[in-house]
């Protein structure tokens, strides 16, 4: 007997196990083939974009752009003293040129954005530069405002020299930089966009709060109740799960509004009076009713999917053991509804704090969320590198909440309808 | 669910009120729907029950708001119809064809890197909406598929695709693997063996996802309103238009028809879900 095992052959005289992984390799890349067109369809139109995201919310090119020969002369500059004549010079020869081709007018919105006060003084030097003479360009451009004569405002154009800025991000968390070169938070009452984080997160946890506190009972009867009666209420549930969201959003603006059945019932009852109806909708109470109906299907059906396999011979055998139902209940079977409530909640949670069309629709100026302002800067004010800051932000947010699902869930243990 | 003749007062009644507690719940949760369907046919332009509608006078109710849905001139509900329809039924058909091929990728057991692709795969159904409506805008429009069904067809398939691969997937893991290389050792290639075995087998799975897919588009609103221009109206995107600025009963019909559509969505997602349930043998 040698040493060592003889190999095993396979009958064309190749050792087994070469031959073994040479089949495992081919399936491998027979099972990576059939995968392989979805994802590169996504690579390229999902995932490239949302790093072309990324990429326009830190971009700043514009300014580098429209004043190359400046920054080029300030990069000796140490920003103490006011620059010397070689600066100016080379900002007159790029303002010639920008008005030239009428863009001054981008400029000073730029260049406003970063310290207040440009816009007049480009507007002043345009109509001057036309009168300007050769040389000594210093002199000619400080004289016509103060303001060019003034060192802050040089630093404020060397600021916008960087080809990438993190400027959006800050102005999403409505800080700044300041002429120091420090991040500071701008006045208290012109916080707008933390404002709007909080009460996204605060409407996200709180409908998430509400989902489960309804869901958890109809889910406990859905999974204790025989197949008939269970199987009809599921359509309670399966419905409106499958209803189109605008359909539900507008049968709660029907029902919240002024002269709405909500508002009917609450007078008939006597709650309140019919001269004093309550504004239910298009404010934060609109966003979180209709957000909670809208959602809840979503926590009932990981809920019940977990307690339709929970074995009622255990609430008896805790009973039996001399625990009384609540204990029963408190310690055999709530613990084991534990992973479908993790399951709910970070969907639910996931799903809200990215909710645009309801909170738009019966949320008004009060119950609007980060999603809106998003929307907005897309639409309105077409400033898309701020709505890609702040996409990414909540982007961030939400796969960290995505990373937690799948750590506790398993992303392939989603289960639908 | 009745109660042992045993049960102690104190606990009868908390079961009523659990029952209670629950009822109120699936109120809540189905009664929305139908307020739409009476007013639907209020006879009056306003969105509350008339005095005559209380008293069910026949008068008070009428169809006028069905007739504007179908005939209103200047009424975009036809255009948009014909664009949902085509829109997600083409979105349906890719969405399918990409999610099944790749479920079946990674069902399986030598998929490398199976986590990961899973997540990539399903991302666009975790991403909020108006994220993915942002990215996929910057990409529709650099490659000028902007305002362009096509652009919006491509869309619907990203949003899609998760729910097909997951309800695939779900199907395929209680699938007997051994029929398809029974199959093979019959001689069959691979593509035959697929149509002829594997597909009949994972069938409802592969429908009920391509429902899923279907009301996705139907139903998507956030990333078409960054996509669409005014030829590629869709009927979401009318109902946002409608219930922005006027609320009028004609949105009311569109609805009633929209819930007609998706009860029999329903329906048909339901019985594939028993029918897949009874082939794989899972009797519950």
């Amino acid at each position: 007997m040698s040493s060592e095992t003889k190999q095993i052959l396979t009958t064309d005289g190749i050792p087994l196990e070469v031959s073994l992984k040479k089949a495992e390799r081919k399936n491998k890349i027979k099972a990576f083939l059939l995968v392989a067109p979805l994802l590169l369809f996504l690579i390229i139109t999902y995932v490239f974009p949302i790093g072309d995201m990324l990429f326009r919310s830190v971009d700043d090119k514009m300014v580098t752009q429209m004043l190359p020969k400046t920054f080029k002369a300030m990069e000796t500059w140490d920003g103490q003293e006011l620059p010397d004549e070689e600066v100016f010079a080379a900002f007159h020869e790029d303002f010639i040129k920008l008005v030239e081709d009428k863009r001054e007018g981008k400029l000073s919105t730029q260049l406003n954005y970063t310290k207040n006060g440009f816009k007049s003084i480009i507007k002043k030097l345009r109509r001057k530069s036309k009168s300007f003479e050769e040389g000594n360009y210093k002199e000619q451009i400080m004289s016509v405002h103060k303001r060019w004569a003034d060192v802050e405002y040089w630093r404020a154009i060397k600021r916008r020299a960087p080809e990438f800025t993190g400027q959006k991000y800050l102005k999403g968390m409505d800080m700044y930089v300041n002429e120091e070169g420090k991040i500071v938070s701008v006045e208290e009452d012109r916080r707008i966009h933390r404002v709007l984080w909080l009460r996204t997160l605060e409407i996200a946890f709180f409908v998430t709060v509400f989902c489960f506190l309804m869901a958890y009972p109809i889910a406990h009867l859905l999974a204790t109740l025989p197949m008939k009666y269970s199987n009809l209420l599921m359509i309670c549930v399966l419905l409106p799960f499958w209803t189109s969201l605008l359909v539900r959003t507008a049968s709660w603006m029907i029902l919240l509004q002024q002269q709405g059945i909500v508002n009917d019932f609450f007078v008939g009852i006597g709650l309140v009076a019919d001269d004093n109806r309550p504004e239910m909708m298009y404010n934060k109470t609109g966003s979180y009713v209709a957000m909670t109906q809208i959602l809840l299907p979503f926590m009932v059906l990981p809920l019940y999917s977990v307690m339709k396999t929970i074995s009622p011979s255990l609430m008896r055998a805790g009973k039996s053991l001399g625990g009384t139902p609540f204990v029963a209940f408190w310690k055999v079977y709530f613990p084991l509804t534990i992973p479908g409530i993790g399951a709910g909640c970070l969907l639910v949670f996931i799903l809200a704090i990215g909710y645009y069309i309801t909170p738009a629709l019966v949320g008004g100026a009060s119950g609007t969320l980060i999603s809106n302002q998003i929307a907005f800067h897309m639409k309105s004010t077409l400033d898309w590198s701020f709505a890609s800051a702040m996409g990414l932000m909540l982007l961030s947010g939400v796969l960290v909440i995505y990373w937690l699902y799948n750590k506790l869930v398993g992303i392939d243990n989603i289960k639908l309808g | 669910m009745a109660l042992p003749k045993y049960t102690e007062p104190h606990y009868r009644i908390w079961h009523y009120i659990y029952l209670t507690i629950c009822g109120a719940v699936f109120f809540f949760l189905i009664a929305p729907l139908f307020v739409i369907f009476p007013l639907s046919f209020n006879a009056e332009e306003f969105l509350s029950f008339s005095d005559g509608m209380k008293r069910l006078d026949p008068d008070a109710f009428s169809l006028r708001w069905y007739k504007d849905m179908i005939y209103g001139t200047k009424n975009p509900w036809g255009l948009a119809a014909k664009n949902s329809f085509i829109i997600a039924i083409f979105a349906t058909i890719g969405s399918v064809i990409l999610g099944t091929v790749a479920a079946l990728g990674l069902s399986s057991r030598h998929m490398p890197y199976k986590g990961l692709i899973m997540a990539v795969l399903i991302s666009p159904m975790i991403v909020p909406l108006i994220i993915s409506g942002v990215a996929i805008f910057f990409f529709m429009a650099k490659a000028g598929l902007a305002a362009t069904h096509t652009g919006i067809v491509l869309a619907h398939i990203i949003l899609g695709t998760p729910f097909v691969v997951i309800t695939v997937t779900a199907t395929l893991s209680g699938f007997d693997h051994s029929v398809t290389r029974a199959a093979a050792s019959l001689g069959s290639d691979p593509v035959n063996t697929f149509m002829k075995i594997t597909l009949p087998l994972i069938l409802p799975g592969v429908i009920s996802g391509g429902l899923f897919a279907f009301v996705t588009s139907f139903d998507e609103v956030v990333v078409v309103l960054f996509l669409a221009g005014l030829e590629n109206t869709t009927i979401p995107i009318q109902m946002w238009t409608g219930l922005r600025e006027q609320l009028s009963p004609t949105i009311l019909a569109v609805a009633t028809c929209l819930i007609i559509l998706s009860t029999l969505i329903l329906v048909t997602a339901e019985l594939l879900r028993r029918r897949s349930e009874r082939l794989r043998g899972i009797n519950r």
